[in-house]
């Protein structure tokens, strides 16, 4: 004979473990993104060589806006990745952003010097871009296709695979989107969601 | 080289637990001696002591090349902030969490080495062998999932720093610790009911062993919710100090489970009943330690507090499964032996007190558990994302809450056994007299607000309580000694440290649950923006901006308002509320500046022009909210009284 009383204690513990299991397979913090398939956000921002970027001006082109620093330690192995991206598809007109996040013109010039890449280097001020792209942290990634619309949002370090995926089809003019962002591991998440005031930044 | 070290030392401590575990379990089984399993304890805490060096010797340094530093650590935070960054990410918590257990379990050895009788009929070798395991389990955690010391190639220059909010407060030295000496010790109680379970003990030494080795960790828990309320409070800019967010909620639930079988062993220590139940309790706070820890750190739910996720959420999902199976079978397996032996004689008792208490207090912590664990269940069941927030957990807690004040006036007149009625009467007339007095005047002075009244009634009729206990026992002592009535009332606190102690920390809840309930009811607050000069008037404050200024730091910029506040027409204090902007933040931090007092004042600056010529101030006035952290330091007075051995309190 079954002793179901000494059975029972245990398994009344097997709901909770299962319903704990779930919740591994779950991320609390995907959550839906209003920005892709929306206007990429306009700016007008200053490289590191002092001249001016438009991000209008480049309508027509497929745009990937890249928020790096050079203390973001996921930020290093992506340079590589979008640097293979900028050389293979730039002359079918394709062109990184790059968009130096919390850090000095300094560090980023010799992030730049050291690692290469040959594209635009701009500077936010006071962080307004990030706020105004919602941005978690660094890195973080925006896909921009010819129409300018965001049709790709990556939070963390954009992948090859990721960029050969969905590059091609933009640079071949189509505008599907993909409605959620992607994560990946190594992202900083530099702002918890905690009730802070609204202060404006103001420049040092 | 620190990195090796690290590794190393971690890697030696795992096999060190590991051998700790066998042979306390070889020694248990076959009666052997405990004395190599004793020794492990020893080493295991100096490996364990050696890792975190290690690891405060490469952050200090700034060697990025280990992983955790490149994670918390940059050249510009201050040396104050980057020695308590240990615990300012996963890694370096998990680092900490091991320490405070490999203490305990040193402590644990030398306890049972000084007094071998109560160690062995506590389980000895068992008890031990169970706190091995669970350094097992978390030093396999830092040397896998949650690996602090790994390899960075090629170093970065420079890192991000801790998260903003945990450097923006030096309390960011003392909360996690406070919390991580209560929190992790409660491991303790857990491998003394695992040890009375296995080795069938379950005689009458193990209520006693486990109620003082409960208290240690309780009483700093306390403290540690207390000061991470009080840190919320100075830091976050909202003027609350609880949100009954997931991680406060991991912290809260052992507390309540703790606090109910403290109550509940006195049953088990004196009458032998309740025996399985208090057992219960002893696992379930330890299952809720852990069930609070995976819920937070593995990212299943989302919380200000949670840290990125990592493999470790499977780890303690297992450990977990397996603690909770093991558990309850031996449980289960011991029903017959914990069967008790005497019943309860009558509602008018002590005991039946105590159960009432018992009931509260576990469907206090169903309720906070439940409503934490809601979103998952509501994702499981149905698909969607909900989030369960404040107005749940205050409408079920508020009435369970005042329950217990109620009942702490009550209780403590109960005699054991049987009470008679005229008797019991007799006790609480004063304290009745007295809480109908605090009633009126409190009504005629203006408190108005339901919530608050009842709670300074009901508490005033359990300090009446208190004071009628202590003054009880001193009078009959003073008739029959002829003593005068101070040495009285001293002799008989001295000679019962445990019961006073346990009326000083009584006293302590009721002066917080006071502070609560005002504090809840008559916080205000309001917000000008004002140019330098111009002055606000607020009821019976006044404050005046002085001047708006930005101020360049290492690691951080901030932009501070000189603010002159004045109360009555009386200057009362220059106040500096600021916005500190961090490098790893596009959001500034607001760091209110808080005048405490009766009434606190409490001054965010929230927004500014940008020229100097305006700023935002916002005031919020909330009384009482001191006194929730006296009754904090009060409680935690009242551990240390209750520990102090009776024959050193008459000496």
């Amino acid at each position: 004979m079954i002793p179901w009383r000494r059975v029972a204690w245990p398994l009344a513990g097997l709901p909770v473990l299962a319903l704990l299991a779930f919740g591994l397979t779950r991320d609390a913090r995907r959550v839906d993104s209003p920005l892709p398939g929306r206007l990429a956000p306009d700016f007008v921002l200053e490289t590191l060589d002092g001249d001016s970027v438009h991000l209008t001006a480049l309508r027509g082109k497929v745009v990937l806006v890249n928020f790096w620093a050079s203390w973001c330690l996921a930020c290093v192995a992506e340079h590589d990745v979008l640097v293979a991206a900028q050389r293979r598809w730039g002359p079918e007109g394709f062109q990184v952003l790059g968009v130096v996040y919390q850090d000095t013109r300094p560090n980023a010039r010799q992030w730049m010097t050291e690692r290469g890449g040959d594209w635009p280097t701009l500077f936010d001020p006071g962080s307004r871009m990030a706020i105004e792209y919602g941005l978690f942290g660094v890195p973080e990634s925006f896909l921009v296709d010819r129409a300018g619309r965001i049709a790709f949002k990556q939070i963390g370090p954009v992948s090859g695979d990721a960029l050969a995926r969905m590059v091609p089809p933009l640079l071949a003019g189509q505008t599907t989107s993909e409605t959620v962002e992607h994560r990946s591991p190594g992202h900083v998440r530099s702002s918890p969601e905690f009730p802070t005031a609204g202060g404006e930044r103001r420049e040092p | 080289m620190t990195r090796f070290v690290g590794q190393l030392a971690i890697l030696l401590a795992l096999a060190t637990s590991a051998a700790g575990a066998l042979l306390a379990f070889a020694a248990a089984r076959g009666a052997r001696s405990l004395f190599p399993a004793r020794r492990a304890a020893g080493a295991l805490l100096a490996l364990v002591a050696l890792a975190v060096l290690a690891m405060e010797y490469a952050l200090l340094r700034h060697d990025f090349s280990v992983q955790y530093v490149t994670q918390v650590g940059s050249l510009e935070t201050p040396v104050f902030y980057t020695i308590i960054s240990l615990w300012s990410a996963l890694e370096g918590s998990i680092l900490l969490w091991a320490l405070i257990l490999a203490v305990y379990t040193a402590a644990l050895a030398q306890w049972q080495r000084r007094q071998p009788d109560a160690g062995v009929a506590t389980g000895g070798g068992y008890t031990l062998g169970t706190l091995f395991v669970v350094n097992v389990f978390f030093l396999l955690l830092l040397a896998w999932p949650a690996n602090p010391f790994g390899l960075v190639s090629p170093a970065p220059m420079n890192g991000p720093g801790p998260n903003p909010l945990l450097q923006n407060h030096p309390f960011m030295g003392v909360h996690p610790p406070l919390l991580y000496l209560g929190y992790v010790g409660l491991a303790v109680p857990f491998a003394f009911a695992m040890g009375a379970l296995f080795s069938g003990q379950l005689g009458p030494a193990w209520p006693r062993a486990i109620r003082r080795w409960t208290l240690v960790p309780w009483g700093f828990l306390s403290l540690g919710i207390v000061a991470g309320a009080w840190w919320s409070y100075e830091v976050l800019g909202w003027g609350g100090y609880w949100a009954w967010d997931p991680v406060e909620n991991a912290s809260f639930m052992p507390w309540l489970t703790a606090t109910a079988f403290l109550h509940s062993v006195m049953v088990a220590e004196r009458r032998e009943m309740l025996k399985t139940w208090t057992l219960s309790l002893v696992i379930a706070t330890f299952l809720l330690t852990l069930l609070g820890t995976f819920l937070t750190r593995s990212g299943v739910i989302a919380s200000v507090h949670a840290f990125t996720q990592s493999l470790i959420g499977p780890f303690f999902l297992a450990f977990f499964g397996v603690t909770l199976l093991v558990a309850l079978g031996l449980l289960a397996a011991r029903a017959e032996t914990l069967r008790a032996p005497a019943q309860l004689d009558s509602p008018l008792a002590r005991e039946s007190a105590f159960l009432a208490n018992n009931l509260l207090f576990v469907a206090f912590t169903f309720v906070v558990l439940l409503g934490t664990m809601y979103p998952l269940i509501a994702e499981a069941a149905r698909g969607v994302k909900v989030s369960v927030g404040a107005p749940y957990f205050n409408r079920m807690n508020v009435p369970l809450a005042l329950a217990l004040v109620l009942l702490s006036g009550l209780g403590p007149a109960l005699p054991w056994r049987r009470g008679s009625p005229r008797a019991v009467l007799a006790k609480l007339r004063w304290p009745a007299v007295g809480a109908v007095v605090v009633g009126i005047v409190c009504a005629a002075v203006g408190v108005r607000a339901f919530g608050a009244w009842i709670t300074i009634v009901l508490a005033a009729m359990a300090v009446g309580l208190l004071v009628e206990e202590t003054i009880g026992p001193a009078r009959a002592r003073a008739r029959a000694h002829g003593e005068h009535p101070f040495a009285a009332v001293r002799g008989s606190v001295l000679a019962n440290p445990r019961r006073y102690g346990g009326y000083i920390a009584h006293f302590g809840v009721l002066v917080a649950a006071v502070g609560i309930a005002v504090s809840a009811s008559y916080r205000r607050e309001r917000e000008w923006t004002l140019r330098p000069g111009q002055s606000a008037v607020y009821g019976r404050y006044a404050i005046q901006l002085d001047s708006v200024w930005a101020l360049e730091e290492p690691h951080r910029d901030a932009v501070i308002a000189g603010v002159h506040a004045f109360r009555d027409g009386q200057p009362l204090a220059r106040l500096y509320p600021r916005l500190n902007y961090y490098r790893n933040s596009n959001q500034p931090i607001a760091t209110p500046a808080v005048r405490e007092g009766a009434e606190d004042l409490y001054l965010v600056l929230s927004a500014y022009a940008e020229d100097g010529s305006t700023a935002t101030v916002k005031a919020i006035i909330t009384p009482l909210v001191t006194w929730i952290w006296c009754g904090g330091i009060i409680l935690a007075a009242g551990v240390v009284f209750a520990l102090v051995p009776a024959r050193v309190a008459r000496r």
